[in-house]
């Protein structure tokens, strides 16, 4: 049986075999939180920094994650401008010892849509700063455009706004941003809810999804992420394997050859 | 001199740098630090003198999506 040969998803020069990221948060408990990841294969997990606490549960969740042994992605989430994101990043970058850093900045509160003129000031600037940026962007092609002219080697539009577990809003946006930056590493960030909508994402020649809620919100967390993982496991396949034309007119799949004609009349 | 440490006003009556004042605080790392929000390295943590009116955000690891 012929095989299709599959490249594996790189970041700025990294190579890894599962295309799932996954988020860190919102898990019902630490154990959870920790078998989920694990079974989702994800080799890349998503971490923030806050205000530390007097008691001990930030320490906690830290231990856990770095017994992963899993490459970790700090994320600016929550800044709602240029010098927040900024100085959040060069926090990630000392405390995580990590030049990646997920760039996320809020434009508006009611979708948390980022704020596609700051992200890319932020990323200018924290490009020159020695980063390595990915950028949770709009599924914007020409703000795509602008991000990869400056340097960036990931790009991350979102498929709906975090949290709302609705799917790829626009697959056709999505799909103009991979034929028109077909060097570029993509990744679907935000709004997934199913592992279908991750599958659909694999399907159009994305190279991966990012996502926490829909499994962390789950009814089982820890079989919603190996629902997850098999998901792009299938989209992967189904791109590679080029999916047959859609037709407008039936066609029989049957051979019509040697049909016997007792109804042809 | 006041000073604001992670949102709350705090009182310290003689000079201090930021190493002096977060260890003071009993800050345990990871942990990296921000003063009137500018990043301040953790090897500048001893040299930095706190000035009234400073805003000091100490910052560690969370779950993060």
């Amino acid at each position: 049986m012929q095989s299709l040969a599959d490249t594996p998803l790189t970041i700025y020069g990294e190579q890894f075999t599962s295309r799932m990221l996954i988020g860190s948060a919102l898990y019902p408990s630490p154990e959870v939180m920790q078998a989920a990841i694990a079974t989702s294969g994800a080799e890349i997990v998503t971490v923030s920094l806050r205000r530390q606490q007097t008691k001990q549960a930030g320490d906690d969740f830290w231990s856990l994650i770095k017994e992963m042994g899993l490459r970790v992605l700090p994320n600016t989430a929550g800044c709602h401008s240029v010098k927040e994101a900024v100085t959040l990043a060069q926090m990630c970058r000392e405390v995580f010892a990590t030049d990646w850093i997920k760039l996320e900045l809020i434009g508006d509160e009611y979708n948390l849509q980022p704020d596609p003129i700051a992200l890319l000031e932020a990323t200018e600037i924290l490009l020159k700063d020695g980063f390595k940026v990915l950028p949770y962007c709009t599924d914007d092609l020409v703000l795509c455009q602008r991000l990869d002219a400056l340097g960036c080697e990931v790009l991350m539009p979102w498929g709906a706004p975090i949290g709302t577990g609705k799917g790829l809003l626009n697959p056709y946006n999505l799909q103009t941003i991979r034929t028109r930056l077909p060097h570029q590493t993509l990744i679907v960030d935000a709004g997934l809810g199913l592992p279908s909508h991750a599958c659909q994402a694999l399907e159009l020649g994305y190279d991966a999804v990012l996502l926490n809620s829909a499994v962390a919100g789950a009814g089982c967390p820890i079989t919603m992420a190996k629902a997850f993982e098999a998901s792009t496991v299938a989209g992967r396949l189904s791109y590679l394997a080029k999916a047959m034309p859609q037709k407008e007119v039936a066609s029989p799949s049957t051979p019509t050859l040697g049909m016997p004609f007792w109804h042809a009349n | 001199m006041k000073v604001e440490f992670n949102g709350e006003t705090i009182n310290i009556d003689h000079e201090q740098t930021i190493q002096e004042f977060i260890t003071a605080k009993g800050a345990r790392p990871p942990f990296a630090v921000a003063l009137n929000g500018t990043f301040v390295s953790r090897t500048e943590l001893p040299s930095v003198t706190l000035n009234d009116g400073d805003k000091i955000e100490l910052l560690s690891p969370i779950q993060g999506g």
